[in-house]
């Protein structure tokens, strides 16, 4: 009576996203014993959400899901980014106040 | 008007629930609510990567040299591993929505035996740290040459990698009641969506292990 | 389709099969998937544990009768302050409204057969009434005594009581609340009747869809931070404990990250109730649809923004605390843009003050009150003042008690007809409206005064110039909690003595008035189709009997 009604991603497709999944294990093994100074926790960052992207778009099918569904996504990135960003903000800002005990 | 729970008429599928129009609008809204489901599971790890980055900017140097104490090899075996079962977790829903029963069987244990060596390897690899009092509590030993906040590195080693362990646990049980439908010949072309369903968690299981592994294994090493 | 028949003195009216007598025995109930089957096992949960609360809350305010700590060492009375909190916060006020309402309404008001996850919807009510039970056997063996709040090091290291046993118990709760948010929201999305669009939707439903958002978001880090908690004192990690590098604000920052939107949790369903109740009492479409849906959606994203400012005192940065201070101005300014579009539906309009519409003026009045005060302690230098005073404790009474419990209560006599098919007794309904009006004043008004004049809470034993006001307050709470148990009894009367209600007693809006009171399992014959606006009551015949 019914299928499924989104695009799926192909065999090709599938494939593909595990070798360059792979890949970016090798690189970020790698990339880890580099001496980037500030830019090691970056680079390791940007490329865990690449691997992490290339499972939700296509292993996920994120790519032909509903807007809803990436709305729902969306939020639950950004509610997390809530929580960090302002925590840490606190621990970052109380240094501010020259008189405040430390 | 005809109403869906009174169609007596041939065509209602078994697997339908009464209080939906039909097999696409359930697929839908349990699609949907899976996705919910993950938005809760963002979160709730999502507390502890909280903790991890407000002690690993306070004790900065405890946490790369108590990095470095963790196995990379075994680390990154994993992290292969993992990745490759969510290769054949998705090869699964690609073949419950081919209908192919064999396959799904296939694929789904190949899953399970993914899964079964990642968890193999995190058991060798938590015993080593009880060999060496790495774990927290009364019997932690401070590592050589390393500030004593250490044992905050390792509590969250802990807490982060067995609350992970503990969801792919759960994870293998949803993927043996899986099997067990797929012999049964519950999926069809027509009707996949538990399978969909469990691939979804599958899937943010190891997109969560995609941060853990840098963050717990490799931030130190640029300082070897 | 809608009779409006009364029955006639001595007459048996054959009683159509409807939800409730559908099918009979305990297995019917305890292994139903019908929502509103489950709204009712929600019912009594919620009203046992607020039993159990209510008792701790006349023992704190029997102790409170005299300036000395007389009646209970001080570490007794921190475990009755303690299982006041949890018993209140997590097992009658976040559960209460959504379960109870929220379940028995929405797939009615959406025109749906049920919810979308029948099954699941079972399993929250296991979930909850599992958790408290577990909570309730650390009550009964002893207890705890850190304050709902479970602050650290105390409740990891240092606290005698059974922490982990709590925690554990509202952990699973917890999970009831997720699972239930979970299927509110996929219900509202996708098990809308055809033609019911979102801007036809019943502002109960937009109410209960943020709540949803907030169930969602928020409930998994208390979870995960409860777990720490638990893990902390079996395992002694560290993680929040000074002694071992670890951090006591974490652990307040994670903590209240979930409990500040808890409150919201705790009122964006009465608020949404408010509302129904508006409309239907003065009897025309509620002013600003829109922007009270808007606002409801806009209290849940802004919720998650302020919970610093239960932490003003705690050694936070003080430029965090700025932020923090500004938000939650913010905060406040869609809650005030529903008080005045309520104020805007009654005035000019033909009100009936039937009981529903006693509770919902009187949430207005007080539900401002508490929102006001809110304010005042938004304001840094003030909270600065106020802070663990009794100030704080009237803020949240005022509004969860002036506010959410009247909500409820006016949420439970309106939808009374619908969901057991009987009318309540009208007279005593409102002599218990008033008595609780009166009792809830006299009980928390002087606790303000109390708090600015520096009466810390949590304390068994004050200064004696404080006694008067505590007085009042204990009077008070002896007439609150009398004015409770009358509608206790009277539920329970009409369900066995009460006249039949008709389908649509008060003339109301809304798909749930198009059905049988009480409904029928599948809640609908046929599907409905939606075409007209919501709360038109402009083509509502003239003549409609109450009964």
């Amino acid at each position: 009576m019914s299928e499924t009604t989104h695009r799926q991603p192909s065999l090709g497709a599938y494939l593909g996203v595990f070798a360059a999944l792979m890949a970016l294990t090798g690189l970020t093994v790698f990339a880890a014993f580099q001496h980037l100074g500030v830019w090691n926790t970056p680079v390791a960052l940007a490329i865990a959400v690449t691997k992490a992207l290339l499972v939700a778009l296509i292993f996920m099918h994120l790519r032909y899901s509903p807007k809803l569904t990436l709305l729902v996504v969306a939020s639950s990135i950004v509610w997390l980014a809530f929580l960090i960003v302002i925590t840490v903000s606190d621990y970052l800002t109380r240094a501010w106040l020259p008189v405040y005990p430390r | 008007m005809a109403d869906a729970a009174h169609a007596v008429a041939a065509g209602t599928p078994p697997e339908l629930q009464h209080h939906f129009t039909d097999l696409e609008h359930q697929r839908e809204a349990s699609t949907l609510g899976m996705w919910v489901f993950l938005v809760t599971e963002v979160l709730f790890f999502g507390g502890m990567f909280t903790a991890y980055v407000v002690y690993r900017s306070t004790y900065r140097p405890a946490f790369e040299g108590a990095s470095n104490l963790l196995d990379i090899r075994l680390g990154t075996i994993n992290t292969a591993v993992l990745l490759l079962s969510s290769l054949t977790m998705a090869l699964a829903v690609r073949a419950a929505a081919q209908g192919r029963k064999k396959l799904i069987v296939f694929f789904l244990s190949s899953t399970i035996l993914l899964g079964a060596v990642f968890l193999g390897i995190k058991v060798v690899e938590y015993s080593q740290k009880f060999a060496h009092h790495e774990v927290p509590g009364p019997h932690f030993v401070v590592p050589e040459g390393l500030p004593r906040q250490a044992e905050m590195f390792f509590s969250l080693y802990f807490c982060m990698t067995g609350l992970h362990a503990l969801h792919m646990i759960i994870g293998v049980g949803l993927l043996s009641w899986l099997i067990a439908r797929a012999r049964r010949g519950d999926f069809s072309v027509r009707y996949s969506t538990p399978v969909d369903l469990v691939g979804l968690y599958w899937h943010f299981v190891d997109i969560v292990w995609i941060f853990l592994f840098p963050l717990l294994y490799l931030l130190g090493r640029h300082t070897l | 389709m809608s009779t409006n028949a009364v029955s006639a003195p001595g007459a048996r009216v054959a009683r159509r099969v409807n939800y409730l007598n559908a099918r009979h025995g305990v297995r019917s109930w305890l292994l139903t998937v019908d929502h509103k089957r489950i709204a009712i096992l929600y019912l009594i949960g919620v009203t046992f544990f607020f039993v159990v609360g209510g008792l701790y809350a006349s023992l704190i305010r029997l102790e409170l009768l005299t300036p000395k700590g007389d009646v209970f060492l001080s570490e007794t009375y921190n475990k009755l302050f303690t299982g006041h909190g949890v018993m209140m916060v997590f097992f009658f006020m976040i559960p209460g409204i959504p379960g109870v309402l929220g379940n028995f309404l929405i797939p009615l008001m959406v025109g749906a057969r049920d919810v979308a996850f029948p099954k699941l919807n079972l399993l929250s009510w296991y979930l909850f009434a599992i958790g408290g039970l577990t909570a309730l056997w650390a009550v009964v063996h002893g207890g705890l005594d850190t304050g709902w709040t479970f602050y650290t090091p105390y409740s990891t290291v240092y606290s005698n009581g059974w922490v982990v046993v709590t925690a554990v118990g509202v952990f699973i709760s917890g999970f009831s609340s997720i699972l239930t948010g979970l299927n509110f929201l996929v219900t509202i999305h996708t098990m809308r009747a055809p033609g019911m669009t979102w801007m036809r939707m019943p502002l109960f439903c937009w109410g209960m869809y943020a709540t949803a958002i907030i169930q969602i978001l928020g409930t998994p880090v208390i979870a995960i931070t409860l777990l720490l908690v638990a893990a902390e004192r079996l395992f002694h990690l560290g993680v929040f404990d000074p002694a071992q590098g670890g951090d006591p604000v974490l652990f307040q920052h994670l903590f209240w990250f979930y409990s500040h939107p808890a409150v919201y949790i705790m009122i964006l369903p009465a608020l949404s109730v408010i509302s129904e109740l508006v409309t239907a009492f003065a009897r025309k479409p509620i002013f600003g649809y829109k922007f009270i849906a808007a606002s409801s959606v806009a209290i849940a994203a802004l919720s998650f923004l302020v919970w610093g400012h239960h932490m003003f005192v705690s050694g936070q940065s003080v430029y965090a605390g700025l932020v923090f201070s500004i938000l939650s101005f913010m905060v406040a300014i869609p809650s005030a843009i529903k008080v005045f579009n309520w104020t805007a539906t009654l005035y000019k309009s033909a009100v009936s003050y039937q009981t529903p519409l006693l509770y919902a003026l009187g949430f207005i009045g007080l539900f401002t009150f508490g929102g006001l005060t809110g304010l005042m302690l938004a304001a840094l230098g003030l909270d600065i003042h106020v802070h663990d005073t009794y100030f704080i404790v009237a803020h949240f009474h005022y509004i969860m008690v002036g506010g959410t419990i009247m909500a409820y209560l006016g949420g439970l006599h309106y939808w009374w007809p619908k969901i057991s098919g009987k009318l309540y007794p009208e007279m005593w309904s409102r002599v218990s409206a008033w008595v609780i009006f009166i009792g809830f004043n006299l009980t928390f008004f002087p606790q303000f005064i109390l708090g600015y004049l520096g009466m810390p809470r949590r304390y068994h034993a004050y200064p004696d110039e404080f006694q008067v006001l505590n007085v009042m307050s204990t009077a008070g709470a002896s007439i609150l909690g009398l004015g409770y148990l009358i509608p206790l009894v009277y539920f329970f009367w009409s369900m066995r003595y009460g006249k039949d209600a008709a389908d649509n007693p008060w003339g109301a809006t809304g798909l749930e008035w198009q059905t049988p009171s009480p409904p029928p399992t599948e809640n609908f014959a046929e599907t409905p189709v939606v075409t007209g606006r919501p709360y038109d009551y402009t083509t509502i015949p003239e003549e409609v009997r109450v009964g």
